[in-house]
This record gives structure tokens, C-alpha cells and sequence, in this order.
């Protein structure tokens, strides 16, 4: 074995140190009857041969390299300059852990420390904590931390607020895993089922034993909510003591109105788009920004300034005592190992393209979409849905099922169209969601509109043969 | 020397990468949904790349230095990892692409799924959960249901010892449930008369970490197992001490009803400056319904089936079959977004497919082995108290920071001075149970060079300790900073730049 460094020599003096015999002696304490179980696995291989094995499987995949993708739905793809793979792969980096030994650790400490004071910039709020596993966790996470927060305000000390209002236009995934997290807690979480996506709708919901209020913003459809449109809906929300959390796209955040100017009290969403690979959905990472009032009832990791004694300016973990090593059953969540290179990758993205890039990178998606959304509306057949403007996302109401068209985007034009709401969003129809990033060319959505409109065509001449084959292969 | 932060070194008007020429026509901007100003650092390529290889170099990591951070594995991770984690064919693939897109990867996590089952013994493997913490969450909250889907709802408690990890009574919490914590036996272990005392009809079950923190095998664990069962408990296994009984002993047969891995341990991935891990845990096949989802599943196609699609597989018996993603029945739901941590997935593929049963068994055997002879020098010749030291311990050891001579010295202060050895330190002040607990575990990669140059440190330290105390009470001298004021962070509450 490469990565084992002791020799048979090494091994026999070590043990005669111990005063042991046979390294079988180390493992006297296991029961017999069980120990050295024959395990059936494959035989080792040698660098060259894993990587021909992994390659092999790698080569299965068709990526979305090698395609125009119009595919987003909560993950993205954007573009990721040189030198964040660079810099993040810096093995000090990369190979040491949780900061716990601060004097040598201060590299990592800084980042974080710089990675929270950027994304409360992003965002608006004060504080910033680094990191939650991904936009969903961060999102139970949040739900969790407002029923903290929350329970004193409830009106003739009545006990802990117990019901949760979800927007139905939250990531279906982050729904769900609010209720995963939470279903030991006896909570009452409603709303995700609304067919009406009208925030006076959802306020409805919004009792005296309300904890918490989460929406997202470019919402999971794309569509965008104005500052005034937030701050009313903040203000109802604390009307009835309760917290608002907000899931946002940190891209968006180039242009748009941050959410600490409209009276949100928590902000999170997935960071994956800062900076990070697609990678079949992981390694992600959550970002989750708040109020100082807020922050001692907060979950993760944190990092704050502070001196050296000959009065240096250096960087700890703080405010340990939320956390489970020191907390321990009565910590605000049991959060260890968390996302931390992600969290590094955000950062280096953040200060690398800065105050104009990340503007330009936001605006670039923009116009590309509505761009996309004006000539796919002039498709006969196709409809864009919703009156809110949008950012980079948007829905269209196609003339036959999406999947039916996702194929034959994809077999005839190499095209990756999107994503079908049938099942999330059922009401909704035939509809498909399409996501145009900065790395989408003009070309690509030329492409996608010509391919949009011979299946329109197809549609509209009868000549579903096509069509009706494809439905059957499935 | 202080490295200054982005926004100090920001320059208004300089700028990082470009991006192409925008090629589509400019939309009008929608009124009331800007932002005004975006504070963002403005810095060249080049003002970033100084900075952020700067701040690396005021790290540690294991590619610089030991870290016998105990309870964390902090072995070597080969390179050949990131390589294979790094191919375009994973990297650049989106998690919502259609299955038929994405065999490859998906096959990877069968196979992965597969072999984890049978290094640990169980029938089924979810491969969801993002790191160690999650793993326990998800594993507690399948014992949950799995008792009230048998009608036993009085069951609401959760026994731990008192040597266990944080997450363990954090994660009892978080699923709603009590945590009683039990005691250990005067030989480091469970207490077994305390656990017999707890066990009735309100126990949903034991957390059992074994090794425990203390890095000793639990030498009952038949008889404790087997306890927990009559009275109608299932037993969740911590598994992040792994890398001490991989390729030994399937935890399984020991009784384990559920246990999560830590692959950013035993199956060696880098562990980022904190993450990301990933958790996968392990079920019995009574659990397996309630596992997370969605879980990969195979789908046999028919034979009459003509199918010229490329993605089509042929298992052993040349029968075709495709990969699916499937929910098991009675899931307690998903626990994260998509399939997990993939790219940590990709790692731990890459590391068992190149070990294989015999290399799994050399890393424990050399795990153990490293952490005796480590445990024996500084038992013997530097005179550290270490916790139970009359027994084998296992991957690690937990020694004390109690010098007889040196009153005045604790944990804390030989730890910074290690970091003047060039070490990193060991973990501190845990397990609880420990009084100045100097948590060691060196694992199966260091040498035994290495080793020796650690333990002749920490002789040398502790002879330090009683001539010239004030070099471990002000250490670190070396370090890129001296010792920091955490009361102070705390209270100060600087926590950005803004
Ligand atoms: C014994 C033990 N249990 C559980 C955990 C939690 O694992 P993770 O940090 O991956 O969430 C750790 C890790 O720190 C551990 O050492």
C-alpha cells in the first residue's frame, strides 16, 4: 500500500515496544467469532487502474460540458474563474480541518472571517455564519432557529410557537426537508400545498402561533418580488411576531434589492453557484445570514476577530457555546463538519470577481433570459408564465408534455431544456422551467428557439408521430 | 507580520476576470427591484492571488504536518483522489439531469453503496447524508419511526454515554427525543448495570460510539447489543471511529442496528478546513424501508425489451438492467438536497477500490499499531498519564496533561507548545470524562519516524514543563500569531467587515 509508510521492520520493532507479539494481539478485545469477517470486495487496484475504472464511468455521463443546458432548478452553472480551483487547491488549505487550534489555522479562520463579512454585504444583514450542508439544510436550519427565537414572543405565555408557514414556491426540496428535520417536533407546517402563490394568500396562514415565514426570492418559478412588495410582506410577518426567512439566489444579489433593505430577519439559500462545480448535486453548501439579535440562537460554525496578547489582530471560532461539543443536547443544532471549502470557494469567488463582476455576472443572466423569454413568447404555441419580472429563471406553458419535448431536444439538437414542474407544480400544466445563465450563448438560445418552434410546428401539423414514438419509448 | 483582509487591499476601479461582450440586446431594468451599491472588494487577479496563497501559509494541514487531531482520522489523502473527482464527467453534471444521462455516476454510487454494506456488514446504505452529524440525525430518526410505525410510542429516550461525541446528544434533541446519559465502567466502557437500570419500554435506543472516544473497544458489546434488543431498543452505531476496526470487524455482527460513516475519515478525504464529509449510513434490513431518499435501485429490463439506447447495463447473468432512482417506502424523507455529497462519494470509491479487503485491514492494523507504540513512549518515557492505560487502546488514546513537577501546566499550554515542534495538536479538553484529556490519534499513514519525533516533542516538553515553564505558557513562539483572546472575540462580537 502507497499510503501506508511503515515497513515489516518498522512494524516488529513498534510491537516488541508495545510488548505484543502479533498485531492480531491489538485486536484482542474484538470477539472472536467475528473478527476477520472475510469481506467480498473487489481487488485492489493501482493508480493507473482506478482512474481508467472511474474514468470509464465518468465517460458514461453525458455532462453538461459537452451540452447547451438550460437546466437550473436550484443548481447552476456558472462561470467559475482560474484561479478559485487554484487558490482552493492549495493542500494548507485543503487538508486541515475545523479551526480549532487557532494560532495555526489562521488562514482558514480568515477566510471564513472574510467569507461571512462578504456575504453580509451580499445580503444586507449583519452577521453571516460559514457553513450549513446545502440551501435545504440551511433552510431547516433557519425554520429551527426562529422557533427559538421566536418563543418569547408569543402573546399570553402561551408556550413555544409551533406552526411554520412555507411558501409553495420554496424549492420543493427544501420543503421537504423542513419536514424531514423537523418531524420530531411536533410542528404544524403549512402552505406548501398552496395552489395560490399570492403572498396575501400565504399570510392567511399566519396565526398568533406563527414562528416563521419562509419564501424564496427569485422565487423557485424565477419569478422576482419587489423590495416594497417584501417589506410589506415583513411587516405583516412581525405584526404577528414572527420571523420572515428568505431563500435566495446569492447571483441575484448582483442587482437585486438585498434582503437586509427590505426587514428580513434570515437569509439563506444554496451558495453552490458562488463558485462551485455542479457535481451531481454535491459537494454544496449553504449560506445563512442574519441579525445581530439573532446570532446566539444560530447553528454552525462562526468565526470573529480578535487579538493575539502582544495585541495582534487574529481570528478564533466564537460563541462556541451554541454549538454541540460544548453545548451538547442542548446545542441549537448538531452541526460538526460542515461545508468549509465550499465556503472557501465562495469567498475566493466573491473577492476575485468583486464589486463589478459579480454585478456583470447577475446582469449578464438577465438580460440573456429575458432575452430567451421575448423570442420563446413569440413561438406560436408557447406562453410565458407569470406577471412578476424575473431573473434568470422562467416558466413556459409548452404545446405538448415537457418530457416529450426534453427528449426530442435532446436526441435532435443536443439541447438539455430544463426542467419539468408536472410533478412539483401539477396545476401548473405542461410547463417547462428554463434557466439561462452568463454561460449560455446567444447561439444556444437561438438554438433552443428554433428547436422550441419545430416542435411547435410538429404539434401544430399533426405530425406527432414523432412525438407519440417518443411518449411510447417511455 | 497580519495579512490584510480583501477589503483592505481593495482599489476602487480595479477589477478580476472579464466576462465575453454581452450578445443579446440589453433588457430594460425592472423599477424597484435594484440594489444601489454592492460592497464587494475591488481587487486584480493578481491582489487575489497573493492574498489567498498568503493566508494558506498561515495554515497547518496534513500535507504540511502531523495532525493527530483525535476523533478526526486525519490521515493522507492521495491524490489520485481529487483527480478522479475532478473529471468533467462528474464535475460538470447536473443533479436534475434525466437517469438516463447520468448512469455512470449513479453506478458509481450503487457499487459504492454496495461495498459499504459489505465492509460494515449491513443490508442497506443511503449515501444521502452530507457529513458524520447528519448520518446521526438521519439514523435517530429512523429508529424513531421505526418504533412508532410499531405502534411503541411511548418510547421517546435516547440513552449516551457520557464519553460521547456532542452530535450524539445534539442529534437526540433534534429529533425530538430524550437524551439520558449513562456512565462508563471503571475500565473505560459502558457501564453495564447502568444500562440495564435505563432499558424499559420508553427507549427508543442506545448511541454507541466503539471504539468509544476514549479509543477503547467496548469489550461487552455482545452482551450490551443484546440488552438493548430485549428490551425492544435498536442500537445506532457512531461509526467515526472506523478507521480502528475497518476490514476487522463488520459492526453489524456485533449487533449495530444503524451507524453512519465518516468518509472524510476512514475512506480519506480531504477534510477542507472543515468539510465537506459525508455520512452515509448503514441499516439492517428492518430499517431499510425508512432510509432517506432517493436511493439508486436497479431496474431489470425485460428481455424481449429492444432497447439500442446506449445506457442500457448487463449484470452478471448478461440480463439487461438500468439504474433508477427509487424512495424506499416508509422514508423518513430526504435529508439534503439531491444525492449527497457526491464528489466526497467519488473520493471514497476511488480509496476502497484501490485497498480492497486486504489494504482496508492494513489500515487498521497500522492505525492500531501507530496509536500502541505512541501510547507506549509517552506512557514510559515522559511519564503523561494516559486514560485507562493498562489496555490496548485502539486507532487512538487519550493522554493527560498532568506533569507531576509542573502544577501550573495544563492541556492547553503543552498544546500550543507543540505547535512549536511543528505539530499540530491534539484534540483537547474532550472526551468531558477526561481531566485535561490530550485526545491522540495518529493513524495508519504516519511513519514511525514521524511518531518518534512527536513523542521525543512531547518528552521534551514535558521536561520543559517543570525547568522552564513560562516556554509553554507562552507559546506558541512560532506560529504566524501568539496565543488569541477568545473571551474577547466572544465578547466583542466582531464578526465582519462591514
Ligand atoms: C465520535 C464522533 N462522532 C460524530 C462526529 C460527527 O461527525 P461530522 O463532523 O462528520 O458531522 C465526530 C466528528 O467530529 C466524531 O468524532
Amino acid at each position: 500500500m502507497p499510503f501506508i509508510a511503515n515497513t515489516d521492520a518498522d512494524r516488529d520493532a513498534m510491537l516488541a515496544a508495545v510488548g505484543l507479539e502479533r498485531i492480531e494481539d491489538l485486536f484482542r478485545d474484538v470477539p472472536e467469532q467475528h473478527r476477520y469477517a472475510t469481506l467480498d470486495l473487489p481487488e485492489p487496484l493501482s493508480e493507473l487502474e482506478v482512474l481508467r475504472e472511474v474514468s470509464a464511468l465518468a465517460d458514461e455521463n453525458d455532462h453538461l460540458g459537452e451540452l447547451a443546458s438550460f437546466l437550473g432548478a436550484g443548481a447552476y452553472r456558472h462561470f467559475v474563474p482560474s484561479v478559485v480551483d487554484f487558490l482552493a487547491g492549495r493542500s494548507e488549505f485543503y487538508s486541515a480541518y475545523t479551526p480549532y487550534q487557532p494560532e495555526v489555522s489562521q488562514g482558514t479562520l480568515q477566510a471564513i472571517f472574510e467569507y461571512q463579512s462578504m456575504v453580509a454585504a451580499l445580503t444586507g444583514m449583519d452577521a453571516a455564519n460559514a457553513s450549513h450542508y446545502d440551501g435545504a439544510t440551511a433552510t431547516a436550519e433557519a425554520v429551527i432557529m426562529a422557533l427559538n427565537s421566536a418563543t418569547g414572543n408569543r402573546p399570553g405565555g402561551k408556550g413555544p410557537r409551533k406552526r411554520v408557514v412555507l411558501s409553495p414556491a420554496l424549492n420543493p426540496q427544501y420543503r421537504e426537508v423542513v419536514h424531514t428535520y423537523t418531524q420530531g417536533m411536533g410542528l404544524d407546517i403549512v402552505g406548501g400545498d398552496l395552489i395560490d402563490h399570492d403572498f396575501h394568500t400565504l399570510l392567511e396562514l399566519v396565526d398568533e402561533d406563527t414562528a416563521c415565514v419562509v419564501v424564496q426570492n427569485p422565487d423557485f418559478l424565477g419569478q422576482l418580488h419587489s423590495a416594497a412588495e417584501m417589506q410589506d410582506l415583513a411587516d405583516a410577518v412581525h405584526a404577528a411576531g414572527a420571523l420572515l426567512a428568505v431563500s435566495v439566489d446569492p447571483i441575484s444579489l448582483g442587482m437585486f434589492t438585498p434582503p437586509g433593505e427590505y426587514g428580513v430577519d434570515i437569509v439563506m439559500g444554496e451558495g453552490q453557484s458562488l463558485g462551485n462545480a455542479l457535481n451531481f448535486g454535491g459537494p454544496y453548501l449553504g449560506f445563512f445570514a442574519m441579525r445581530t439579535a439573532d446570532v446566539r440562537k444560530s447553528a454552525g460554525r462562526i468565526a470573529g476577530e480578535t487579538v493575539d496578547v502582544d495585541g495582534q489582530t487574529g481570528y478564533v471560532l466564537t460563541l462556541s457555546t451554541r454549538e454541540q461539543h460544548i453545548r451538547r443536547g442542548r446545542a441549537t443544532s448538531n452541526i460538526c463538519t460542515n461545508q468549509a471549502l465550499m465556503a472557501l470557494r465562495a469567498c475566493i469567488y466573491l473577492a476575485a470577481m468583486g464589486k463589478h463582476g459579480l454585478r456583470s455576472v447577475a446582469e449578464q443572466c438577465y438580460h440573456k433570459a429575458q432575452y430567451a423569454a421575448t423570442r420563446i413568447s413569440m413561438i406560436p404555441g408557447y406562453q410565458i408564465v407569470g406577471e412578476k419580472p424575473f431573473f434568470k429563471e422562467f416558466v413556459v406553458r409548452c404545446p405538448a408534455p415537457v418530457h416529450v419535448i426534453k427528449d426530442y431536444l435532446l436526441m435532435e439538437w443536443g439541447i438539455v431544456a430544463g426542467y419539468d414542474l408536472v410533478d412539483d407544480y401539477p396545476e401548473l400544466g405542461e410547463c417547462l422551467l428554463l434557466c439561462v445563465t452568463e454561460m449560455n450563448t446567444r447561439q444556444e438560445i437561438d438554438d433552443l428557439v428554433e428547436a422550441l418552434a419545430s416542435v411547435a410546428e410538429m404539434v401544430e401539423d399533426m405530425e406527432l408521430e414523432l412525438v407519440r414514438e417518443l411518449e411510447d419509448v417511455r | 507580520m497580519i495579512e490584510p483582509t480583501v477589503y483592505d487591499l481593495s482599489s476602487p476601479g480595479r477589477h478580476g476576470p472579464l466576462l465575453p461582450v454581452l450578445d443579446v440586446p440589453e433588457a430594460p431594468l425592472p423599477d424597484g427591484y435594484l440594489r444601489e451599491d454592492l460592497l464587494l472588494p475591488e481587487l486584480s487577479e493578481l491582489d487575489t492571488v497573493r492574498h489567498f496563497v498568503r493566508l494558506s501559509q498561515r495554515n497547518m494541514g496534513i500535507d504540511t504536518n502531523f495532525y493527530p487531531l483525535g476523533s478526526c482520522t486525519m490521515k493522507y489523502n492521495p491524490k489520485v483522489n481529487e483527480k478522479a473527482a475532478g473529471l468533467a464527467g462528474f464535475t460538470d453534471l447536473h443533479p436534475l439531469q434525466d437517469a438516463e444521462m447520468t448512469q455512470g455516476a449513479m453506478q458509481l454510487l450503487l457499487e459504492l453503496q454496495v461495498y459499504l454494506a459489505e465492509i460494515s456488514g449491513f443490508d442497506a446504505v443511503t449515501l444521502q447524508p452530507a457529513a458524520g452529524a447528519q448520518g446521526e440525525l438521519t439514523g435517530v430518526l429512523m429508529m424513531r419511526k421505526y418504533q412508532l410505525d410499531r405502534g411503541e410510542t411511548q418510547r421517546t429516550k435516547i440513552l449516551v454515554p457520557d464519553s460521547a461525541h456532542g452530535t450524539n446528544p445534539a442529534t437526540t434533541t433534534m429529533s425530538g427525543l430524550q437524551v439520558v446519559e449513562l456512565p462508563s465502567s471503571p475500565r473505560g466502557n459502558l457501564d453495564l448495570e447502568a444500562l440495564k437500570a435505563n432499558l424499559d419500554d420508553t427507549v427508543v435506543g442506545l448511541m454507541l460510539t466503539n471504539p468509544n472516544t476514549l479509543g477503547l473497544f467496548e469489550e461487552r458489546i455482545l452482551e450490551i447489543t443484546q440488552l438493548v434488543h430485549e428490551a425492544g431498543g435498536l442500537v445506532y452505531g457512531d461509526g467515526a471511529n472506523m478507521n480502528a476496526i475497518v476490514g476487522v470487524v463488520k459492526p453489524a455482527d456485533l449487533g449495530i442496528d444503524v451507524m453512519h460513516f465518516n468518509l472524510h475519515k476512514t475512506f480519506s478525504t480531504p477534510h477542507g478546513g472543515g468539510g465537506p464529509g459525508a455520512g452515509p449510513v448503514g441499516v439492517v434490513a428492518k430499517l431499510a424501508p425508512f432510509l432517506p431518499g432517493p436511493v439508486v435501485s436497479v431496474e431489470h429490463i425485460p428481455d424481449d425489451f429492444d432497447d439500442e439506447e446506449e445506457h442500457v447495463h448487463f449484470d452478471e447473468d448478461g440480463d439487461d438492467f438500468r439504474l433508477i432512482w427509487h424512495m424506499p417506502s416508509k422514508s423518513i424523507g430526504r435529508v439534503r438536497s439531491y444525492y449527497g455529497n457526491f464528489g466526497v462519494l467519488v473520493r471514497a470509491y476511488t480509496y476502497i477500490r484501490m485497498h480492497g479487503a486486504p489494504g482496508l485491514r492494513r489500515i487498521a492494523e497500522n492505525a492500531v499499531l501507530n496509536a500502541n507504540y505512541l501510547k507506549a513512549r509517552l506512557q514510559q518515557e515522559a511519564s503523561y498519564p494516559v486514560a485507562f492505560g493498562d489496555r490496548i487502546c485502539m486507532h487512538e488514546f487519550v493522554a493527560q496533561g498532568i506533569l507531576e513537577g509542573a502544577p501550573d501546566i495544563h492541556t492547553m499550554d503543552i498544546a500550543k507548545r507543540l505547535m512549536d515542534y511543528g505539530f499540530h495538536p491534539p484534540t483537547v479538553y474532550f472526551p468531558l470524562i477526561v481531566r485535561e484529556a490530550l485526545m491522540i490519534e495518529p493513524t495508519e499513514t504516519e511513519s514511525k519516524a514521524t511518531l518518534d519525533a512527536f513523542a521525543d516533542a512531547m518528552i521534551q516538553i514535558a521536561r520543559e514543563a517543570r525547568e522552564e515553564p513560562e516556554l509553554l505558557k507562552d507559546a506558541p513562539h512560532s506560529a504566524p500569531v501568539k496565543r488569541l483572546d477568545e473571551v474577547r472575540a466572544a465578547r466583542q462580537m466582531i464578526l465582519c467587515r462591514c
